[in-house]
């Protein structure tokens, strides 16, 4: 317990930078009842259109559908994949662990419009080959994402592999365990919440994730963060401030959630 | 020896998925992209050479700089304040800056975008109100603008600063605090002579993730600068897709990657990786 507190100068500058970090979040509310066809503040009566256009466009409901089936196919693959890979690094401890890591984090690091450009590249390259699997197919997309979230899967893995007590590990390998027994039967029960986490968070990244998919996208395969940019761009359309209040309404429940979780397992 | 070799086999068939993965699908890429910047249009240093002398280019750079170093300052200024009542505040006052900070943080970049646009636009709660008081009688210019677009970046990065910053925090030992107060040092005093300069780390590793996700940033510029104050990654963007000029978008990106490169090297010189989560 720190005792040395805030005092008012500081509480004072806090107030306003928290006023400013909730009132874009704020100002979406007002929007989204408005009336009107265009962006603007609702004048005496408010209307719910907007988030009847959400149901009854199709478009957004397909681009939900897409942004789904993409999410959990690349949450998915960079699960698996960054789980096979910290188990390596964590078990055998090979050398050059330092460099491989690095390497594979080179995505989260890496200016990510640098690496839209290198996807654009990679999935231009393969649209020569497949139809279905290059630039502007849904597997392209899941792929370019799972480029863009493994590296953060990975984090969370080796994090959570570095609070585990090696000496079960060592344990089980004294008493004859093989290596896919460690791995699965003593490793991965005791990290199964890094696991889910790192699922998690692959998920949401790829389901907000538009800096890379502009860059592979065109008409067919629209994502919900392409569809809101398409919106955002020309004529801004206030659905997107109805789609906004219920993300945002998602996200503080999922918060609230996990922070009161979070206070039941401490307790 | 016989388990040495197996675990050197096991350890690599565990690996080689992501490693071989992450070649094909990011390194090689990568190194195609390179060779678009040596070969298009026309094989050569053609469009390096465009970099140094071409106005627009040049422009370019110098705003994404001077806009990230803005950036920047701000919002590690605002980040320190929120972090101090996050850290340091009473129960209560934790809980309210923790959601102040993770909220906006688990909001995608376009909805943030998109509520300083329903702010800032000439139609806009701000505008709106100021003129409904008789404040002001045209709109005020708050986005398509430089400025819009630093309200925006601030947002988004105020909470990647954040992270460092309570790292440094938490880790600072009270007793050197009540000891300063307890010679006599006034709050003030101690605040600036004592722990601001023990969270330094904290203040150098927020400053360089923000500068360096500044200079990269895409979304939010290319929303609220509406074309007028393009960035680098936005321009990268226009060469590629509006005005086909491959060669000197891949030009650009490699000399992007290379400026953040030397950036991140002289960061860790620094700060050690662990301080930065």
């Amino acid at each position: 317990m720190p005792t040395y507190r805030p005092g008012p100068v500081s509480l004072i500058i806090a107030a306003f930078v928290a006023l400013f970090l909730l009132m874009p979040l704020l100002a979406v509310i007002p929007v989204s009842l408005t009336p009107s066809r265009m962006l603007a503040m609702p004048s005496g009566e408010l209307s719910l259109r907007h988030y009847r256009a959400l149901i009854e466009d199709p478009r957004w409901l397909q681009s939900i559908l897409l942004s789904i089936r993409i999410g959990v196919v690349s949450s998915a693959f960079s699960t698996v994949l960054a789980l096979c890979f910290s188990l390596g690094v964590w078990m055998f401890q090979p050398r050059f662990t330092a460099a491989l890591v690095g390497f594979v984090l080179l995505p989260m690091v890496v200016p990510p419009v640098v690496s839209a450009i290198t996807l654009y590249f990679l999935l231009t390259s393969i649209s020569g080959f497949s139809a279905f699997f290059g630039y502007d197919t849904w597997l392209g997309v899941a792929m370019a994402h799972s480029v863009m979230t493994v590296p953060f899967a990975t984090v969370l893995m080796l994090v959570s592999l570095s609070q585990l007590d090696r000496r079960i590990d060592l344990a089980a390998r004294g008493l004859g365990a093989t290596v896919w027994e460690r791995a699965t039967r003593i490793i991965m029960p005791n990290i199964k919440f890094g696991i889910v986490t790192a699922a998690l968070l692959s998920f949401v990244l790829s389901w907000e994730e538009i800096g890379v998919t502009l860059f592979i996208t065109s008409v067919n395969a629209i994502t919900l963060p392409r569809l809101m940019w398409m919106g955002l761009r020309d004529n801004i359309d206030p659905a997107i401030a109805a789609l906004s209040v219920i993300l945002i309404i998602i996200t503080v429940l999922v918060l609230a959630v996990r922070s009161f979780v979070a206070r039941q397992r401490g307790a | 020896m016989r388990s040495y070799l197996s675990d050197r086999m096991g350890a690599a068939l565990l690996m080689a998925p992501l490693l071989l993965f992450l070649v094909l699908a990011y390194a090689w890429p990568f190194l195609g992209v390179v060779k678009w910047s040596f070969t298009l249009p026309t094989p050569g240093l053609g469009q390096y050479e465009a970099l140094l002398t071409d106005d627009l280019v040049q422009s370019v750079f110098i705003r994404t700089l001077r806009i990230a170093a803005v950036v920047t300052v701000v919002s590690v200024a605002a980040a320190y304040a929120i972090t101090v009542v996050w850290v340091r505040g009473t129960p209560a006052q934790r809980l309210i800056a923790e959601f102040c900070i993770l909220v906006p943080f688990w909001i995608s970049v376009l909805t943030r975008a998109f509520g300083w646009v329903a702010l800032l636009s000439n139609r806009g709660l701000i505008n709106t109100w100021l003129q409904a008081i008789g404040f002001i009688s045209e709109p005020l210019a708050l986005v398509r603008n430089e400025f819009g677009v630093i309200v925006g970046m601030t947002h988004f990065l105020i909470p990647f600063a954040v992270f460092p910053l309570a790292s440094a925090m938490r880790s600072l030992d009270d007793r050197v605090l009540l000891a300063a107060r307890g010679l006599g040092s006034s709050r003030m005093r101690t605040f600036w002579t004592v722990f601001v300069p023990m969270t330094r780390s904290g203040i150098i590793g927020a400053a360089m993730i923000v500068f360096v996700f500044s200079l990269g940033f895409f979304v939010t510029p290319a929303i609220l600068g509406g074309g007028r104050s393009v960035m680098i990654a936005e321009l990268i963007y226009l060469r590629i897709f509006q005005s086909p000029d491959w060669g000197l978008g891949a030009a650009i990106s490699v000399v992007l990657v290379l400026f953040v490169g030397a950036l991140m090297a002289l960061l860790f010189r620094y700060v050690r990786p662990k301080q930065l989560i």
